[in-house]
């Protein structure tokens, strides 16, 4: 047991730490587990929401219900497609900072940002066509209610990815050894990403 | 023993980085500090919640309403509900997860101490918020908030409600991410995962509930906010929503919530109680996997709080049934903790008499659990005060039972110097009478009939609730002689040594308080966590074999 950690050669890394580090740095980077912890919480609330529709959905006596005005379709394919299309291309700045190669991260990442744009602007078009209000009736309030906090983690998405764009400006931020808020931008837009596959699913093709 | 004492008194490499009293009211990120904010802010909380409670067991010492309007008793108990449970006992929970995790655990703080400061100073303005939400419309649907009335009393209150719950919420979720990541993560090589203390095994299971129950409440407070707000109708039958689906999501969370409440104070007690019997925990894995085992049951059961809302007769078997089976890994932990006191060297000491009284009073509580699980009893006793009685016996005779032996039992670790002990026991005793004068007769009041959450009552139950007002004083009286206690011993108490009780568990192998970083050298351990007293001539000594408990503290400095 004692064999593990030699006690004075952990003694002597304290004390060189004490130099050069502080000593929360001690242990492994820990940040994308944390990260991944999160979205796993996170996942719940939209869980917990999409059962939340289905129960609506399966006790109305017709969904949508009666008198409800007719849906877009076209509109929100696209945006889908142009969401799911984002999620590889973002990938594409993983593996260039993986590479130092910094400008490739910065092209994708605006790339991304822009896609990410154009997803929420189609998405306030679409409601802005949209025949029935937030309170018409139980279908016209869970959609609202469910397009828009995903679009919510969408901008917020775009933030992260804004924000990246912003250190990456300074030289020697990201590289191919410390890139961990590239790694969470993109982790964070493909969550966004696969929560609106199963509310693209949920809301318009079921 | 003796490289021990080296340890303690080595010269410190931090004698720069030294804790000032104005570090607690900033943005700290020690755990240490943090956990201490926690605690003591749970406990201003608690002080509030206590004189609410208090407020209304006086308007009940009489059936008529004489004390307060029935709205203001609404509001009494909705917020006495609401600050016990968000504000009391899941902060003071994640307080003591705060300081002893990264002690037990040997690592040197949380994990991302930055967002576990933040955690904590979303509790205060939360708390605040809610607690100020009195003297404007204040909330009256309960803690449980059920639409429709939710929707239609207090809505000024109602708004706050929500919205100090979705903070107090997402204060948890971050608080649980750290707990998870450190102790699953941040243990020092030595220590594998079947030699952590049995703390930071409830705290896994805690944090797993965390993160999955707590989103799913503010899912449906972000619904009800839309329906208050906004004049959606999700949860309003008028406009064709649905309720039950409140409920649903609203237990879905609240259940597990219990034993996110009492999970780490199940902990707590399976630390204290090997210590001050001087006996090895009996049941290690047994204790430790049980806690699982009740966080998995305890997601999957919720619908037992709404077996009068119109569910489906087989879908109440079904959870009548998981109900009812969280009793076995439950009992498994009680009959553990039973088994290692029997025959050990007992120290009737405060942390030790509360620890006792915990099993004890939360027993009776466990045993009403497991017969309102039973669809036909608990349909007869809904909303009666025997549930009243039930969730008090879990929730007081578990839950503050845990944290008052909790408080006793690291008290010397946390301050430097030791509690009184007359004072203690004045505390204990009080605290144990008053607890089930103040509990029992509900028992009997709610089998009679009497309907909870009203403020007028047949007179016919004048004299158990008189019983019960009584009780519910001395409970009152008995926090000053604790709050002397701790005020007096931590200012002037003795000093207390790094190891007071000679325990074997890595926090009380720094000194007392620790340092800013906890340790000087990272631990290596040698023996387990409960491996006391083997030789009855030592069980004031740390058990044959166990030292040096460190290595590697002698060449460290």
């Amino acid at each position: 047991m004692q064999g593990t950690v030699d006690p004075n050669k952990a003694a002597l890394n304290y004390h060189n730490e004490e130099i050069a580090a502080p000593h929360h740095e001690e242990h492994p980077d820990l940040r994308l587990f944390g990260l991944l912890v999160f979205l796993g919480a996170e996942s719940m609330i939209f869980l917990g929401l999409f059962v939340a529709y289905l129960t609506f959905r399966a006790v109305y006596p017709s969904w949508p219900p009666e008198g409800t005005p007719e849906r877009e379709l076209v509109l929100p394919a696209i945006n889908t497609v142009i969401l799911i299309a984002s999620s590889f291309i973002i990938h594409n700045a993983d593996t260039a900072i993986k590479k130092n190669d910094v400008k490739g991260l910065r092209t994708w990442f605006s790339i991304t940002a822009i896609m990410g744009a154009v997803f929420l602007m189609g998405q306030l078009y679409e409601y802005s066509k949209l025949e029935f209000g937030l309170t018409t009736n139980l279908y016209a309030s869970t959609f609202y209610v469910l397009t828009g906090f995903h679009g919510l983690h969408v901008f917020l998405g775009v933030c992260l990815i804004l924000a990246v764009l912003w250190r990456a400006q300074k030289a020697g931020h990201y590289s191919d050894q410390e890139h961990f808020g590239v790694e969470a931008a993109e982790l964070y837009w493909h969550f966004v990403d696969v929560v609106w596959i199963v509310l693209f699913i949920l809301l318009y093709l079921l | 023993m003796t490289t021990q004492a080296e340890m303690s008194i080595a010269p410190s490499a931090h004698a720069h980085a030294e804790r000032k009293w104005w570090h607690y009211f900033t943005f700290c990120e020690d755990h240490k500090v943090i956990g201490l904010q926690y605690l003591v802010t749970a406990f201003f909380f608690y002080a509030i919640g206590g004189a609410l409670a208090t407020a209304i067991r006086t308007e009940l010492a009489t059936p008529a309403s004489d004390f307060v309007s029935p709205n203001t008793y609404n509001s009494l108990l909705t917020l006495h509900g609401t600050i016990m449970i968000f504000l009391w006992i899941i902060p003071a929970g994640a307080g003591l997860a705060n300081y002893l995790i990264p002690l037990m655990v040997g690592a040197r703080d949380m994990a991302f101490p930055k967002m576990n400061a933040m955690a904590f100073w979303m509790v205060p303005p939360a708390g605040l918020m809610l607690v100020l939400s009195f003297f404007l419309e204040s909330p009256q649907a309960g803690w449980t908030s059920y639409p429709p009335l939710s929707l239609m009393t207090g809505k000024v209150g109602e708004g706050i409600w929500i919205f100090s719950l979705l903070i107090s919420g997402t204060s948890s979720i971050l608080g649980a991410i750290n707990f998870l990541v450190t102790i699953l993560k941040m243990r020092v090589p030595t220590m594998t995962i079947h030699k952590m203390p049995l703390f930071c095994w409830s705290m896994l299971a805690t944090a797993g509930l965390i993160l999955v129950g707590t989103p799913v409440l503010a899912g449906a407070l972000i619904l009800l906010a839309f329906d208050l707000l906004a004049g959606t109708s999700f949860f309003n039958p008028m406009g064709g929503g649905d309720p039950i689906v409140y409920q649903h999501m609203f237990w879905f969370y609240s259940h597990p919530a219990v034993y996110i409440m009492v999970l780490p104070l199940f902990g707590a007690i399976s630390e204290i109680l090997p210590v001050h019997a001087r006996k090895p925990i009996f049941g290690y894995k047994a204790i430790a996997y049980s806690s699982l085992v009740i966080s998995f049951l305890g997601l999957i059961v919720w619908a037992h709080h709404m077996f009068t809302s119109g569910t489906p007769a087989w879908l109440r078997m079904f959870f009548m049934i998981t109900t009812m089976i969280i009793a076995v890994p439950t009992g498994i932990k009680v009959f553990g903790w039973l088994a290692t006191i029997w025959g050990g060297k007992i120290s009737y000491n405060s942390a030790m008499l509360f620890a006792m009284g915990f099993i004890a009073v939360f027993v009776i509580g466990g045993i009403t659990g497991v017969m309102l699980a039973a669809v036909p009893f608990d349909i007869h006793v809904h909303d009666t005060y025997f549930v009243v009685a039930h969730l008090h016996y879990v929730l007081f005779g578990g839950s503050v039972f845990g944290i008052y032996a909790a408080i006793y039992h690291w008290f010397p670790k946390i301050t430097g110097r030791m509690v009184n002990e007359t004072l203690g026991q004045i505390h204990f005793v009080l605290t144990f009478i008053g607890m089930n004068l103040t509990f029992m007769p509900m028992h009997e009041l709610g089998l009679m009939g009497m309907n909870r959450r009203i403020a007028f009552y047949d007179a016919r139950f004048t004299s158990l609730n008189q019983m019960a007002t009584v009780g519910s004083y001395i409970l009152a009286v008995s926090t000053v002689p604790f709050l002397i206690n701790a005020v007096w011993s931590w200012m002037k108490g003795a000093k207390a040594t790094d190891n007071p009780w000679n325990a074997l568990t890595l926090e009380w192998q720094t000194s007392s308080p620790p340092a800013i970083e906890n340790f000087e050298v990272l631990p290596v351990l040698t023996t387990g966590p409960y491996d006391y007293g083997e030789h009855p001539s030592e069980e004031s000594e740390l058990p044959p074999g166990a030292s040096p408990v460190l290595s590697g503290s002698s060449s460290g400095s």
